[in-house]
């Protein structure tokens, strides 16, 4: 496991470079870029900048008008906001309306943990992917940022891009080569597999870990898009280990495990085991702290595990 | 401000009678829509159809296009047939107006309907997005260097959007008329079919918003009154509005819901319902009664 490195300035560079790559570019905020960094655009590209105050739903419309008008705007503010304020907006003009808007989710999960509940974004993955023509996509860390960004900016249609607030552990070097809707194996292991996205792809390596000292092999699964799925590497992972586990920082209800555990449910029935949020809110504190207390720790991932291989010999 | 000819007047003032004729039988024949906020449009839409909006049906996608944003999409049965006459599409297929495969959505549906600019129906949503758009006019052609200067090259398209005055209820329209006065959208227009009733009753009673006039000059926008169906009167406030530099404008339309029928006519029930046949009859008769003070 590398260093840490912050997401939010990774993301920051990476969108000024994707405003150098593309012209046609634009950035909206709801008043939290200095949280977001998408000042740093802003620094960059002040005239294709645009400051709405704090009105997310005027946030995401006004940026639809810029789609319709063929720019390519990259809206930022936290990832509640856009999954549930917003929501009609999304909706209406991205998804029904095909409008080529980037959200740029930031603060998402648990990530903006001393906020509390108010703040978190726990259902995001699950409402998002529900809407036709919507991409969603998990990048897991910082290079991944850097690596997915300008893809995002050159995918025809609307993406959901889920950020986090903190510093994450640097998983990546510069052989990653990232492709939205695919997804990407990270170590083998025969016995069973673990699913997961953003941070807890870290912590799924961890559990593989102490899986093997405990005589399991445990391969992992980066999905990093969680639509369009790549069903095709689930349904693999399916046969080849023949138990499944998803990590995500977000409800266990409708996000990735919903997604793998509908997948393999109609093409290949393997036990998934589902580590997330149980369905409740969490609460204040350091973020370490809030994801082991809710069922995000490297333990509840080695224990999931063991949990879905016994199940596959019932 | 032009002075418009009472040819033209008159010409698109039977224009605006005639698509209420239309709108009947389109809401007749489907036994669904909404008559009462798409008569109360009716001379708003054919004036900047058939006179002020420079935009071409042989090419809806033309970028330098003037663009209509028909917020309160559920009076949309006017905006397509004022669409399919300006030659967006073939008259006869008014008659498809939400049946299955019908390009004609029961609520516009900017991938099927050539010609309409947003998907709307949710109401709300026109004047933050004509915002998007009026400040890509302005961008247009700049370059991507941060000196870029983003009025030099800027489109001369305009954007204008038809609100209901139920539908300025919504929050999100007073968000986007403040984001329209910060960024000094001159070339974005409102036109607000003030018709006095909403679904359940007068707009009075269901959320006063008067003084309106006084609310919208408050957020930055310069402000026109005019009769609602007198088409002189929004030809030289549309053309006033143009002429309003660095500001966003809203033209206040006072026009009656359900107008041209007697029995439609200032009733809020008739926003969303269909006629019967006696209902039918009765009001076609009215309509065509109304045709002939502007045909002659």
């Amino acid at each position: 496991m590398g260093e840490l490195g912050s997401m939010r300035k990774a993301y920051g560079e990476a969108l000024v470079k994707v405003g150098h790559l593309y012209p046609d570019v634009v950035a909206l905020s709801a008043d939290v870029s200095n949280s977001d960094f998408s000042f740093m655009f802003q620094e960059a590209f002040p005239d294709r900048f645009f400051n709405v105050g704090i009105a997310e739903q005027c946030l995401v419309d006004v940026a639809v008008g810029l789609a319709y008008s063929g720019k390519i705007p990259f809206a930022n503010t936290f990832a509640f906001l856009f999954a549930t304020r917003a929501l009609e907006m999304v909706r209406t003009h991205l998804c029904y309306g095909e409008a080529n808007v980037k959200l740029m989710a930031a603060y998402a999960g648990l990530s903006d943990s001393f906020d509390g509940p108010t703040h978190h974004s726990i259902t995001d993955i699950a409402i998002m992917r529900s809407l036709p023509n919507m991409t969603v996509v998990v990048p897991g860390d910082p290079l991944a940022v850097d690596k997915l960004l300008p893809q995002v900016a050159e995918w025809a249609g609307p993406v959901y891009f889920r950020l986090n607030r903190n510093e994450v552990p640097c998983l990546f070097d510069e052989a990653y080569a990232p492709q939205i809707g695919k997804a990407v194996k990270l170590r083998e292991g025969g016995d069973v597999t673990l699913i997961a996205c953003g941070l807890m792809v870290s912590r799924s390596l961890e559990a593989a870990d102490l899986l093997r000292g405990e005589g399991l092999a445990a391969g992992v699964l980066e999905v990093h898009t969680i639509k369009p799925l790549d069903t095709q590497s689930i349904l693999l992972a399916a046969r080849e280990t023949g138990a499944l586990v998803t990590a995500e920082e977000h409800s266990i209800i409708g996000g990735l495990g919903g997604a793998v555990a509908e997948t393999v449910a109609e093409e290949y029935p393997v036990p998934v085991v589902r580590v997330g949020l149980p369905d409740t809110f969490a609460e204040t504190g350091p973020y370490a702290d809030i994801l082991n207390r809710y069922g995000m720790s490297v333990q509840h991932i080695v224990d999931a595990a063991k949990r879905a291989v016994s199940l596959k010999y019932k | 401000m032009h002075l418009h000819s009472e040819e033209l007047v008159r010409d698109i003032s039977a224009k605006a009678q005639a698509f209420r004729i239309q709108v009947l039988k389109m809401v007749y024949n489907v036994q669904s829509g909404h008559i009462g906020g798409a008569f109360s449009a009716a001379e708003i839409v054919a004036s900047l159809y058939f006179h002020h909006l420079r935009v071409d049906p042989g090419n809806p996608a033309w970028p330098d296009r003037d663009r209509l944003l028909f917020s309160k999409g559920h009076a949309c049965a006017m905006l397509y047939t004022a669409l399919a006459y300006r030659g967006f599409f073939p008259v006869e297929e008014l008659m498809t107006f939400r049946q299955l495969d019908s390009r004609l959505q029961g609520h516009p549906d900017r991938l099927k309907t050539p010609g309409v600019e947003i998907s709307a129906g949710p109401l709300g949503h026109g004047i933050a997005v004509g915002v998007g758009m009026a400040l890509a006019l302005k961008m247009r052609g700049t370059k991507p260097s941060s000196s870029s200067a983003p009025s030099a090259r800027a489109s001369p398209a305009r954007v204008y959007v038809v609100l209901g005055d139920g539908e300025i209820n919504a929050g999100v329209i007073w968000e986007g008329a403040l984001v329209a006065s910060k960024y000094r959208l001159g070339n974005l227009a409102a036109i607000l079919d003030y018709n006095g009733i909403q679904q359940t009753g007068a707009t009075a009673d269901v959320l006063p918003t008067e003084p309106i006039a006084d609310k919208w000059q408050s957020f930055g926008w310069h402000v026109q009154e005019v009769h609602g169906h007198n088409v002189a009167e929004i030809l030289n406030a549309l053309d006033r509005a143009d002429e309003v530099h660095a500001r966003p404008s809203l033209i206040i339309a006072r026009t009656t819901k359900g107008k041209g029928v007697s029995f439609m006519e200032y009733d809020h029930r008739w926003h969303g319902m269909p006629p019967n046949k006696e209902q039918y009859e009765r009001a076609l008769v009215e309509l065509q009664e109304g045709l002939p003070a502007w045909e002659n």
